[in-house]
């Protein structure tokens, strides 16, 4: 298991190396230029030569080739170099909204599964009865509402309700608990919601074509009880599609939440991501899209892990 | 199901009373709509920038309420010549580190925009190239003498931007304001979170005494759909850019009959600029007929019920003494009150200018209000007059290459100031020798003239008259043209007393007069 986790953690670099050529160089040949928004959006009286200036200040007078070099030498020392809006390092800008984005995505993830195991498991034991109806109704509606909207009926009804929202700021948990859950359950609620329902609808399907399998009859036949097979033999293996699910779900996430953390106020990555491609921050882009590509990679990466623990015919191929 | 609904509400209860921040109550929370770019004023010129420098800086002069020049720091401010400017500042000013100011400190300051050392970009150099040298007589006066006479001087010396940094800091090392936010103003730096929040607290040793009446304040960053929730909702104290008739409705509703709206103009309009270098609009009678076709009083009543777009002037701000006035602005092309003469007239000047079946390619941003509606406005008063138009509403980033790379028939732009100054309010209008921001690629020695006139003119009477002069030209020859100026409409909760509406969103944010009527 050692070997295989190492092996992956190889083929990390050159992945990562990959994607910082490409995004270096695609990013460029989008139009805008970042510094006339910066000066000029405002409407401040800004000359062409102070522009100039500007862009000679961050380095972006210089070719593109040398640009390209300093990134990467910098990238060896982790340096991701300097927002080209703020001025502040890349670094320290995704560190700010990192955790807001991860606990959003750890509680939007306990959600979805708290509610998707179950559900899909009744839906699928009760098939075709009332319960199933109701779980797939619900399930459906999950997947039909997007978050952002659930996300907006949820201040509304907050407002409406109880003449209150939460306070606005980002406290960490380990602070105030209180305050931080009360801020961040309703962003993690609107997404959880139709994390749950794709997670849902997968552990049904998944629980029905494992139950059909030979190994669940024959457990049966040796009478089982159905509790037991289910608990045994069916959940752990109809859990591998559930579990990659969950995954992809929880890595999007990150840096996902793009109209949920506007509609939030929450100073996440999603929203760091939209506004620095407004303004066409390139360095603060590639910086996020490493973060998004190495998030990618470790929870694939978790995912794989998860498999050789649920099925040991994995872990021995 | 009812035991879950009085749990819901019971832990909604519980989120409202337990935790949550602990700002303490005579402390404002404001929302802003987006994060400062830079803690240096030089480079920082943005709306938020601006905000958050003036609760930490100070200059010579500021701006009142009626948008003229008053006091700041300087005890005295006098224009001795055209040429000379004198400063007297009290003793006992004193930085945030508690070391005193003293016109060393302007001196450098000053000299840091005009001709900023080696690594520091001056952004705002240009606007004060006509100061020649700044002498320091004796340590509370600063003497500014000038290359040649600049009719705006006077507006510049009270620029929020021109903020008073500590000399020996910037000697250690220029670019210390990127860095360090040190000031003499009425806050002290708390924190800044990048992305979240922005924090200070009052400064005891504040020149003003027994000011500010806060005891500090906690400013966020959100997105501008979001300032209606949270004001209703208790997220924020107040939010001073201004909202749109529809806000400022639901605030109201919101806080039923706790809300305080004021209200009044604001030194911003929206413009159409036509692109000069294509045809037809290099010909003055297209230009003429496109701004003849659009109804700005109906406009006027119509829009000010759904977007901030109110008031009809030219050039000048409505109220300005300025501006022109009524009885002269409806002689001009596009001013008139009898629309369907206007139409007529419209009409004919394209059928001149042998233009049958134009169809018009308008570049606007894509920010709904008032941008869109400005720019829907425009298309159906076109309309009428049988011009075709295609809406392209791209992001702000590219509605900036479109403009320098020309490729736009007519351009929504927008003129946005913290004071009426001629000089900044032609811009829009000049050729591309004069200023870099003039998009419509027209040539004319007129403009450039008479510009230049009354930017040196430092007689209010004399340069008034050559301004005038200037705004009836310009709006005949339509190179760029005002569709509406825009209102300001500030609504917050009435527990915030003692802010004063002025017409512009940069100034007026010290807080100094504001306080929290619990």
């Amino acid at each position: 298991m050692l070997g295989y986790i190492i092996r992956r953690l190889f083929l990390v670099i050159p992945t990562l190396v990959g994607v910082a050529v490409a995004v270096f160089f695609l990013i460029r040949v989008m139009p805008g230029d970042v510094v006339v928004v910066k000066l000029r959006a405002d409407g401040a009286q800004v000359t062409e030569e102070t522009i100039q200036a500007e862009r000679k200040r961050l380095g972006l007078d210089k070719p593109l080739i040398v640009q390209f070099t300093d990134y990467m030498i910098g990238l060896t020392r982790f340096d991701l170099g300097k927002s080209l809006w703020t001025g502040q390092s890349v670094f320290e800008e995704i560190r700010i909204r990192f955790p807001v984005s991860l606990q959003v995505a750890i509680m939007a993830t306990l959600i979805a599964v708290f509610i998707a195991i179950p559900l899909g498991t009744l839906s699928a034991v009760y098939r075709d009865t009332w319960i199933d109806y109701s779980v797939r109704v619900l399930a459906v509606s999950g997947l039909a509402i997007p978050s952002f909207w659930l996300g907006m009926l949820i201040i509304l009804g907050l407002l409406a309700f109880f003449n209150w929202l939460p306070k606005i700021g980002y406290v960490s948990i380990f602070e105030d608990p209180v305050a931080n859950l009360s801020a961040l359950i309703w962003p993690a609620l609107s997404v959880g919601y139709r994390y749950a329902a794709v997670a849902t609808r997968m552990m049904r399907s998944a629980l029905l074509e494992v139950m059909r399998e030979d190994y669940i009859r024959t457990a049966r036949a040796k009478g089982v009880y159905q509790k037991l097979v289910m608990r045994r033999h069916a959940l752990r293996n109809a859990m591998l599609p559930v579990v990659t699910v969950v995954g992809l779900e929880f890595a999007f996430l990150i840096g996902g939440l793009v109209v949920t953390e506007q509609v939030f106020n929450l100073n996440g990555i999603g929203k760091l991501f939209v506004d620095a491609t407004a303004r066409g921050d390139f360095t603060l882009i590639q910086g996020l899209v490493l973060l998004i590509a190495v998030n990618f990679i470790l929870v694939n990466s978790v995912v794989d892990l998860l498999y050789a623990w649920l099925d040991p015919r994995i872990r021995l191929s | 199901m009812r035991r879950l609904a009085l749990a819901v509400a019971l832990s909604v209860q519980l989120a409202a009373c337990g935790g949550g921040d602990a700002t303490p109550s005579d402390w404002i929370v404001l929302a802003l709509t987006s994060s400062p770019t830079n803690l240096d004023p030089a480079i920082g010129l943005d709306e938020s920038s601006q905000r958050l420098h003036q609760l930490i800086f100070s200059s010579l002069l500021r701006i009142d309420d009626s948008l003229r020049n008053v006091p700041d720091l300087a005890t005295r401010f006098e224009m001795q010549d055209p040429q000379t400017y004198v400063a007297e500042i009290p003793p006992g000013v004193r930085f945030h580190d508690g070391r005193e100011m003293t016109s060393e400190d302007v001196k450098a300051s000053y000299d840091r925009i005009v001709n900023p050392p080696e690594g520091v970009v001056s952004l705002r150099r240009s606007a004060h190239a006509d100061i020649g040298s700044i002498e320091t007589p004796d340590a509370y006066t600063a003497v500014f003498k000038m290359k040649q006479p600049n009719a705006s001087m006077l507006i510049h010396f009270a620029s929020p931007w021109n903020c008073i940094y500590r000399a020996a800091k910037l000697k250690e090392d220029p670019r210390f304001p990127e860095k360090t936010i040190l000031g003499t103003g009425a806050f002290k730096f708390g924190e800044y979170v990048k992305g979240s929040h922005w924090t200070g607290e009052r400064f005891d040793g504040y020149f003003r005494k027994d000011r500010p009446y806060l005891d500090g304040y906690k400013a966020f960053f959100v997105k501008s759909n979001n300032v209606v929730t949270g004001i209703v909702g208790g997220q924020f104290d107040a939010e001073f850019r201004g909202r749109t008739p529809k806000e400022s409705e639901q605030i109201v509703e919101g806080l039923k009959g706790n809300a305080n709206v004021i209200e009044g103009p604001w030194v911003t309009n929206l413009l159409l600029t036509f692109n000069t270098q294509r045809k037809p609009f290099d010909d003055v009678r297209v230009r003429q007929a496109l701004t003849l076709a659009i109804d700005r009083w109906a406009g006027s009543q119509a829009l000010s019920k759904i977007s901030v777009l109110k008031y009809v002037s030219g050039l000048m701000r409505p109220g300005y003494e300025y501006a022109l006035p009524e009885a002269e602005l409806v002689k001009l092309p596009g001013f008139g009150k009898d629309i369907n003469k206007s139409r007529e007239e419209a009409k004919k000047l394209l059928q001149e200018a042998g233009v049958s079946n134009l169809k018009i390619k308008l570049v606007n941003r894509a920010i709904g209000e008032p941008y869109t509606t400005g720019a829907i406005y425009a298309m159906d008063q076109w309309k009428r007059i049988g011009v075709e138009t295609e809406h392209s509403q791209i992001e702000t980033k590219l509605f900036f290459d479109a403009m320098k790379d020309g490729n736009f028939d007519v351009l929504v732009e927008f003129i946005s100031d913290f004071a009426d100054d001629p000089t900044a309010q032609f811009d829009k209008i000049l050729t591309k020798k004069m200023s870099s921001q003039a998009a419509s690629g027209h040539t004319d020695q007129k403009v450039e003239e008479l510009f230049e006139k009354q930017a040196r003119a430092v007689d209010p009477a004399e340069r008034k008259k050559i301004v005038n002069e200037l705004e009836r030209y310009a709006l005949t020859q339509a190179y760029s043209v005002p569709i509406l100026w825009w209102q300001r409409i500030i609504t917050n909760h009435k527990k915030v007393q003692g802010w004063e509406h002025q017409a512009n969103h940069f100034t007026a944010s010290d807080l100094v007069n504001v306080w929290l009527d619990e």
